[in-house]
């Protein structure tokens, strides 16, 4: 018995791991389901997506002028070591669009959106707002979570788009200003390196992370425990699993996009 | 006419209810009591079809509440949540009429907002309100808008989830009034869950006491005091000792 014991620990945790992700994809098909079964409720996901792109304009905009100056001056010291100060437009550029940009902005978002959506639909679930909701024949998967998760993985594409052009635009500021590059070289080494494809896939990469922030939001909320701790635990969870996410299909997009 | 027949549901190992039987005639106002965690709210969800019952039958003039159409079914009813459940992003007169603005019931906007407004009269709201949003509300007047949003699609069936809890007694007899007159008015079957013995007076036709998961007792409102049943003799008079257990 006491041997068993860790594996049974283990089994059990590696079970309940597994019926979490059950739950969390079958949560996920059933909004994707609802995209394709009337009625679409096109003022809320207008709202969503004024809420959710619009407003995370400044704080993914600042986050990536911030990042674009910081690549700047770590890839001009760290190429003067084998005297590749040259290459730094090129590097800001595609490492903003292929990585830093969709990744940033996705982390960005995931702590703003996920946590404000996941605190405000488990706020209507603790306060029988969702219950009202289907009392009064409304889904609340296609009231709340569709246009959310909609308006999120139409929304962070275009923010990686705008983050990558102020990302560069941070590069490019610190470059001139800072460390001596000639303006118009700046901009053509940039023209010149940076691939439709690089731009492409970092938004690729966003609308799946906007797609994953917002599934993660709606899913805790939906699933809050009774209370303010329950309501608290839930947006924690939230952004954490939003996180990770991103990071993980990162990778795996990474991956599939420049490997094979 | 609401019948349940041998209703069980449990919770893990929490069995609530356990063989509920009850009948609830159109157009009669029935009002369930019995002790917090009793299964009210459970029994309530369960007509309502938000908890799925684990056995038993429920149904409405003689369909079964989980084979007709959902839509068709909850269009039937308005329901007026404990806490009123108001939906904080939109303004008052949009919560009022919700139902009225999207579905199958859908209206012009103007015309829903009229109806809306006309709603919050009849609960003794002023048509300023209209525009102010949830927050900015009483308890009291959360409560009289939730019951306008209960009545703005003239259901058939209106269910009322604590109606009076957190009132003060003059704002509880207000609201008590406010159920009875619109109750009487469109002649709908009411079922109310309370603890609150003076609205189980003011707005029962008939009463029944759930405890132990099954109706303990049931009958006309008149016929409450001389019942003869302990258990319900122990909760109208609210005494600590007698046949039901209290934590003290």
């Amino acid at each position: 018995m006491i041997l068993t014991a860790p594996f049974a620990a283990t089994g059990r945790v590696t079970l309940a791991a597994l019926a979490a992700i059950g739950r969390a994809a079958l949560f996920a098909l059933a909004t994707v389901s609802h995209l394709f079964r009337p009625p679409f409720y096109w003022r809320e996901f207008a709202m969503q997506l004024i809420q959710i792109g619009y407003f995370s304009l400044p704080v993914v905009g600042m986050t990536a002028f911030f990042t674009g100056g910081a690549l700047a001056l770590q890839i001009y010291s760290g190429g003067a070591r084998f005297n590749a100060e040259s290459v730094v437009p090129s590097i800001v550029a595609i490492g903003m669009a292929r990585e830093l940009g969709p990744v940033l902005g996705g982390l960005m978002v995931a702590a703003r959106v996920a946590s404000s959506i996941a605190a405000e639909i488990g706020t209507m679930k603790v306060t029988e707002q969702i219950d009202a909701l289907v009392t009064l024949s409304t889904n609340p998967m296609k009231y709340l979570t569709l246009p959310r998760v909609l308006a999120a993985t139409l929304a962070v594409p275009v923010l990686v788009g705008i983050g990558d052009a102020i990302g560069i635009m941070g590069g490019f500021v610190v470059g001139v200003n800072r460390l001596g590059f000639n303006e118009a070289a700046y901009l053509k080494n940039t023209a010149d390196f940076l691939q439709t494809w690089d731009v492409g896939s970092g938004m690729i990469k966003g609308a799946v992370f906007g797609f994953l922030v917002a599934l993660m939001g709606c899913y805790y909320g939906m699933n809050s425990d009774r209370g303010a701790q329950g309501v608290g635990r839930a947006t924690k969870a939230a952004v954490v699993a939003a996180s990770v996410l991103i990071l993980a299909s990162n990778y795996l997009l990474t991956e599939l996009f420049f490997t094979s | 006419m609401i019948t349940l027949t041998d209703v069980h549901k449990a919770f893990g190992a929490n069995r609530v209810l356990q063989g509920v039987n009850l009948t609830i005639p159109t157009a009669e106002s029935m009002v369930i009591i019995g002790g917090s965690g009793t299964g009210k709210s459970v029994l309530l969800k369960c007509i309502l079809g938000l908890v799925r019952p684990d056995s038993g039958s429920i149904s409405i003039d003689g369909e079964d509440v989980t084979k007709t159409d959902r839509d068709a079914f909850l269009a039937r009813f308005g329901m007026l949540f404990q806490g009123g459940a108001l939906f904080d992003s939109l303004s008052v007169w949009q919560n009022v009429a919700f139902r009225l603005l999207r579905g199958a019931q859908k209206l012009p906007k103007a015309q829903a907002r009229e109806i809306a407004i006309e709603k919050l009269r009849r609960v003794g709201l002023k048509p300023e309100v209209a525009d102010l949003f949830p927050a900015e509300l009483s308890g009291g007047m959360q409560k009289r808008v939730g019951l306008a949003r209960a009545i703005a699609a003239a259901p058939q069936i209106i269910f009322f989830d604590e109606p009076t809890t957190g009132l003060d007694p003059i704002m509880s007899g207000v609201i008590n009034d406010l159920i009875r007159e619109i109750v009487v008015e469109m002649g709908v079957t009411a079922m109310t869950i309370t603890h609150d013995m003076t609205s189980v007076r003011a707005i029962a036709d008939r009463v029944a006491m759930l405890h132990g998961g099954l109706i303990r007792w049931t009958g006309p409102v008149a016929g409450m005091d001389g019942s003869g049943d302990p258990y319900l003799d122990q909760f109208i008079h609210g005494r600590a000792t007698g046949p039901i257990e209290s934590v003290r």
